[in-house]
């Protein structure tokens, strides 16, 4: 049966909207006269506030409040949007007498102006004594001086975090004899990649409005991709019950994951619950760089073992992750750097480890960023392997050909789950195809210094976390035989409001002007876990199926009851229930109407899904560049992609989605640096200095599809959000080193680094 | 300070402070299209036109702009109905927030430029970041736009 | 964070000079940049009704008010004509058009950023800056005047010569500050190169003869060299001496080469 609206590349709901600039965002739907939050931030890596002084502050006209760590609740709990209990451990207070990083929380000061303000958070005197900053990944683990040495700092999963070994996680896991399988291959070797704390820099940086409302509860409207999560995060920050709390979302002008963590909400939270007033709080561009939570530092050490003939029987992954100062999404990204790199191999492996430690620095706390952990995986085990090909003087697709997970394979490295859905392979043909690979693979000598040549990479990532998140959708026959959607989880401009009523308008047989889509607010909303981990379309879009299935089942009900028979000899026929001998039936519209009077069944229903496996996305990305090797500039000409994510349900969205993450990788790959001074200052702290790519930065970017079923998603859907940020960095690497002879495995690959390179080479 | 100006075709006067930006100055006033997104004028999400001309609101003082026309988003409704449709079509507005500059500023490429090429619409537009839709989509738009016209 | 006291239109040159001469007053230029500075200015003094965003055009000069844009700049057609292009070369991987379009000639000049690809092509077109009090100078010369000495830079003076130029630059991303600038420019049988962003500002190699045979391969390379031997480069978060050094001797020799081509 020929799908009608799942597939079908319709325009976003909310698109013109946007596009036509109506007030949308936090900023456009709050009152402009709430008071102005800011936050004093240290100087020090690491340093105890000794003395703090706010009376000068506190005198400034238009200064409402001024808190430090003295005003706040002990109770230590952590920001990272994870469903309870998080595995991040809670390491941190509302504001601390310790400073863990340049840019960590000294003070709050609310006042009526901006103005007000900024003179009141330069009057505050403290006085730091200044300590010891553990600023070197390398060295954190059983260094002497403790990021966390305080004695109620929790870990309430086992993830083996330990704070007075300033451990937030370590794990191995394996399969297969390691040893023994390395020892029988023709060849071994090690190497080792870095990736940088890279910045989401979505456009509308972290703000957040809050209020108490007419029945005195806190209000929160802020910019988020988790409003359930975010609900326990300011209740437990407050230390008052999640009644009390009340969180909705307007339009997010970008997530990418960083809007997965708290970054902003408990300061006005905190700052409405004692004084009553309402505040907001809009981050600067500088604070989003540098008391954001970017993505995680790693360092990957990846051995592979091989045989001559390209099979590729073992790898062994170590990787060192740096958390920063606080544990968000610390002990869970890194595992994705194994798990969803290492089994894109399944096809050849014989056995495999990933051990990991996850450390405290005194360095910007990191969280969630788009790839979570596969990213920086992929790119150290996509580039061993390129690498391997070059050692083996062999195509790296042919390679890959060999090697790689095929439908219907067990992935041990993927918690032993099946490939129920997987086009690799045909990924892997068809970038071919587009791309010329052929013709492109050969380094091309231009002239004038330049060379053409190219680079593949391949990329997984889940669908969701399984047996953890939950999905859930309310829909609604109105009166007139319309619809409502209601979700909680939260468009970021990704289009799952569309996408999700999509599924609806397939499952209900209705136009998709019919149904009114609303998300997310926590008091009418049905709980979802959120927007992350590629979830949305998979999860929640299951539960909107699951919703729409027993919504008809309760229209047939009040159907039969008004043809005068029995639910048996119905069926819901989209714009009737009719009887299924065709001998009567009742409209929609009066079977909607019949729903608010005299009636006991409910034309509303609430469905929840959690899927006990996360199938995973692949793409296989293919890159043309010109490099000069005179001065080391890279410039890339061509991205060529193909992505496997199950059924796209909106190929226009799905296309975007895949373009908009090769970008953000080719920024990573590229340009987008993260550095630190000797006193832990980050350089890279505003659009000035943090390079991410223009649409001169970009070259020409085509996307296809090779569509799999995952009998498992919604009309057979997986998921793409965040699989298309993993193949830029990797591919490029490997152009790089075809046209140079170099392999850079720290990022971003800067003309200098490629120039000098070649000369040290 | 008090300063007079034509705000989307209307007479404005305003009492000012002499460092109120005119990025604030607008929002003020209702033209809440108008965004910030970083405060070293690399992201063009606040471009809106003085006296014809594109520039960035958040590093121009509302003051400068007195005697002169400013013209936002809201001002500007039916000639950017005109195309962002085509950009609708693609799916590449994606969170919004970085539309009204980019809608703005191809406004004023399409003003000086009615028929460029893809080089040249991504120099004019190069001032206009986007993080969600890796710009081709926008491109693809614009495309089909200048497409239907000729078809037209 | 940026704060302004006042805000002065100023209705003559010599009432601009007044005010200016107060340490906490600033004159506005287009403003960009102002932003990433932390300052508290007492009193702004604006320009911009002393009708300088003008280009004349004399017998000799082109006279560019200090007012004017670097987006007019770049597409005035009688200075694209002189530079061969070179000066919208200069100026496109300047942020974006909106920037260029507020961003001044004047203000590009006055701040004296070592990044300047403006200052770099100015002196490419043997510029002189036109100050209020103390006349007109060369572009090196106004470089080496002392910062506490605040006069108001009212214009360029570009002189019309028959001239062969090429400007290149080098840059991380297309649209960020140079790492290094360059320019060479023919001239009556005298050719140099101004290469800037070191990050030191721009400085003014004459060929020493290195290219009295012609431009060849081999003199260009050797013109490079020279060059980037004699200019002293530094290291910023862009990148280190070493590097800049390496491709100012090959933008150099590209620049002249390309020269070559152009003269055919």
């Amino acid at each position: 049966m020929e799908n009608k609206h799942v597939s079908a590349a319709v325009r976003k709901k909310d698109a013109m909207q946007l596009l036509l600039g109506k007030p949308a965002f936090m900023e456009d739907v709050t009152p402009a006269d709430a008071l102005v939050v800011k936050v004093l931030r240290s100087p020090h890596a690491h340093a105890l506030i000794e003395e703090i002084n706010t009376d000068l502050a506190k005198k400034v006209e238009g200064i409402v409040a001024v808190y430090t760590y003295k005003d706040v609740p002990q109770r230590r709990f952590t920001l990272a949007g994870q469903t309870s209990p998080e595995p991040s451990p809670w390491d941190r207070l509302i504001l601390d007498r310790r400073v863990r990083y340049v840019g960590d929380g000294v003070a709050i000061v609310a006042g009526e102006t901006e103005k007000a303000v900024n003179t009141a958070l330069r009057r505050i005197k403290v006085k730091y004594t200044v300590l010891e900053p553990v600023l070197d990944m390398h060295t954190a683990l059983d260094h002497p001086v403790l990021v966390h040495p305080e004695e109620d700092w929790v870990s309430v999963i086992p993830v083996g975090a330990d704070n007075k070994r300033n451990l937030v996680a370590q794990e191995t896991t394996s399969d297969g004899d390691v040893e023994a399988v390395m020892a029988d291959c023709d060849l071994t070797f090690t190497r080792t990649y870095h990736t940088k704390a890279c910045q989401q820099a979505m456009m509308e940086t972290f703000r957040t409005y809050t209020e108490l409302d007419p029945y005195g509860r806190l209000h929160v409207v802020s910019s988020t991709q988790i409003v359930f999560h975010l609900r326990r995060i300011i209740a437990n920050a407050l230390d008052i019950p999640q009644s009390k709390v009340r969180v909705e979302k307007p339009r997010i002008g970008g997530g990418f994951g960083a809007k997965q963590t708290s970054v902003a909400e408990v300061y006005p939270a905190f700052v409405t619950w004692k004084t009553g007033r309402a505040a907001r709080m809009v981050f600067s561009r500088a604070e989003c760089q540098t008391s954001g939570c970017p993505r995680h530092e790693m360092e990957m050490t990846v051995k592979i073992g091989a045989m001559k003939d390209g099979h590729i029987r073992c790898i062994d992954l170590h990787t060192l992750s740096n958390t920063g100062a606080y544990s968000e999404h610390g002990p869970t990204t890194v595992g994705l750097s194994g798990h969803k790199s290492i089994p894109l191999y399944t096809g050849g492996l014989e056995a495999f480890r990933f051990s990991y430690d996850v450390v405290y620095t005194n360095v910007q706390a990191a969280g969630a960023y788009r790839g979570y952990g596969a990213t920086q995986g992929i790119f150290a085990v996509e580039s061993a392997v390129n690498e391997l090909a070059e050692m083996l003087e062999m195509d790296p697709v042919a390679l890959r050909e060999k090697n790689i997970l095929r439908e219907g394979m067990v992935m041990p490295a993927y918690y032993g789950e099946k490939a129920n859905a997987c086009a690799l392979d045909r990924c892997l043909t068809r970038a071919k195809e587009i791309f010329g690979w052929e013709e492109k693979w050969p380094v091309r000598d231009m002239g004038n210094g330049k060379v053409r040549s190219a680079g593949v990479a391949m990329a997984m990532q889940g669908s969701c976390i399984s047996n953890v998140d939950i999905g859930s959708a309310t829909v609604r026959l109105q009166e007139d035989g319309t619809y409502t959607l209601s979700i909680g989880a939260a468009d970021m401009g990704t289009g799952c409001d569309t996408i999700l009523s999509q599924i609806m308008a397939e499952c209900m047989g209705c136009k998709l002007e019919d149904i009114a889509v609303f998300g997310a607010d926590t008091d009418s909303s049905p709980y979802d876990s959120g927007s992350y981990a590629s979830s949305t379309t998979y999860v929640t879009g299951k539960a909107v199926e699951k919703a729409c299935t027993q919504l008809k089942a309760n229209l047939c009900a009040i159907g039969a009851q008004m043809l005068g028979c029995t639910v048996e000899e119905v069926e819901f026929a989209s714009t009737s229930v009719r009887k299924k001998d065709g001998s009567a039936e009742v409209s929609l519209a009066d079977v909607a109407n019949k729903t608010t009077i005299g009636n006991n069944t409910s034309a509303q229903v609430t469905a929840t899904h959690c899927s006990p496996v996360s199938p995973p996305p692949y793409m296989v990305g293919m890159v043309e560049i010109e490099l000069d090797k005179e001065t080391g500039s890279v410039e890339v000409l061509d991205y060529k992609a193909v992505v496997d994510c199950g059924t796209p349900i909106n190929p226009h969205l799905a296309r975007i989605q895949a373009e908009g993450g090769i970008v953000q990788g080719i920024g990573m790959a590229l340009s987008e640096n993260v550095t630190y001074d000797e006193k832990g200052r980050i350089t890279e702290n505003n659009f000035f200095q943090y390079k991410i790519p223009t649409r001169l930065d970009m070259g020409k970017l085509q996307v296809e599809f090779e569509a799999s079923y995952e009998p498992t998603g919604p009309f057979g859907a997986k998921s793409i959000g965040e699989v298309v940020i993993n193949t830029p960095s990797p591919a490029i690497a490997q152009a790089v080193a075809r046209a140079t002879g170099v392999w850079h495995r720290t990022l971003p690959i800067t003309p200098e680094k490629v120039l000098m390179g070649m000369e040290e080479a | 300070m008090e300063i007079k100006l034509t705000l989307n075709g209307k007479a404005v006067t305003a009492h000012i402070e002499a460092d109120t930006l005119l990025l604030d100055f607008v929002r003020a006033r209702g033209c809440l299209s108008v965004k910030r997104g970083c405060e070293t004028e690399n992201c063009g999400l606040c471009t809106v036109l003085l006296d014809g001309k594109p520039i960035l609101s958040c590093a121009t003082l509302a003051a400068r702009a007195a005697g002169h026309h400013v013209q936002t988003l809201e001002g500007l409704q039916e000639e950017a109905a005109d195309f962002v449709g085509f950009i609708a079509d693609q799916g590449a507005e994606q969170c919004g927030f970085c539309n009204p500059g980019f809608v703005m500023n191809t406004i004023a490429l399409l003003r000086e430029n009615p028929d460029p090429t893809d080089d040249e619409i991504r120099a004019y537009l190069a001032g206009n970041l986007c993080r969600c839709s890796g710009y081709e989509g926008q491109l693809r738009g614009i495309r089909a736009y200048l497409d239907s016209k000729k078809e037209g | 964070m940026l704060t302004i006291r006042e805000y002065v239109r100023a209705k003559s040159l010599e009432e601009a000079y007044a005010l200016a001469q107060k340490r906490n007053n600033v004159v506005l230029g287009g403003m960009g940049w102002l932003n990433l500075q932390k300052r508290n200015v007492g009193t702004a003094i604006d320009l911009c009704d002393l009708g300088l965003d003008a280009i004349e055009e004399t017998e000799t000069d082109y006279r560019v008010g200090a007012m004017v844009s670097l987006r007019a700049f770049e597409q005035h057609q009688g200075l694209q004509t002189l530079s061969q292009g070179a000066i919208a070369e200069s100026l496109k991987g300047i942020v974006g058009v909106q920037f260029r379009n507020s961003a001044t000639v004047g203000g590009s000049v006055y701040a004296r950023f070592g990044f300047s690809d403006v200052t770099t092509i100015l002196m490419a077109l043997e510029a002189k800056v036109e100050l209020y009090k103390a006349g007109v100078l060369t572009m090196e010369e106004f470089a080496a005047l002392p910062r506490t000495q605040r006069d108001i830079l009212v214009r360029i003076i570009i002189p019309k010569v028959r001239r062969s130029i090429c400007y290149l630059s080098q840059r991380n991303t297309k649209t960020d500050i140079p790492v290094l600038t360059c320019a060479v420019v023919h001239r009556e049988g005298e050719t140099f190169a101004v290469v800037g962003a070191c990050p030191r500002p721009a400085a003014i190699y004459p060929d020493g003869g290195v290219l009295a045979e012609g431009i060849t391969e081999e003199t260009a390379r050797a013109f490079g060299g020279k060059v980037a031997a004699e200019a002293v480069f530094g290291s910023n978060s862009r990148s280190g001496a070493d590097y800049r050094r390496k491709v100012a001797a090959v933008l150099v020799r590209r620049a002249a080469l390309a020269l070559k081509e152009q003269e055919g």
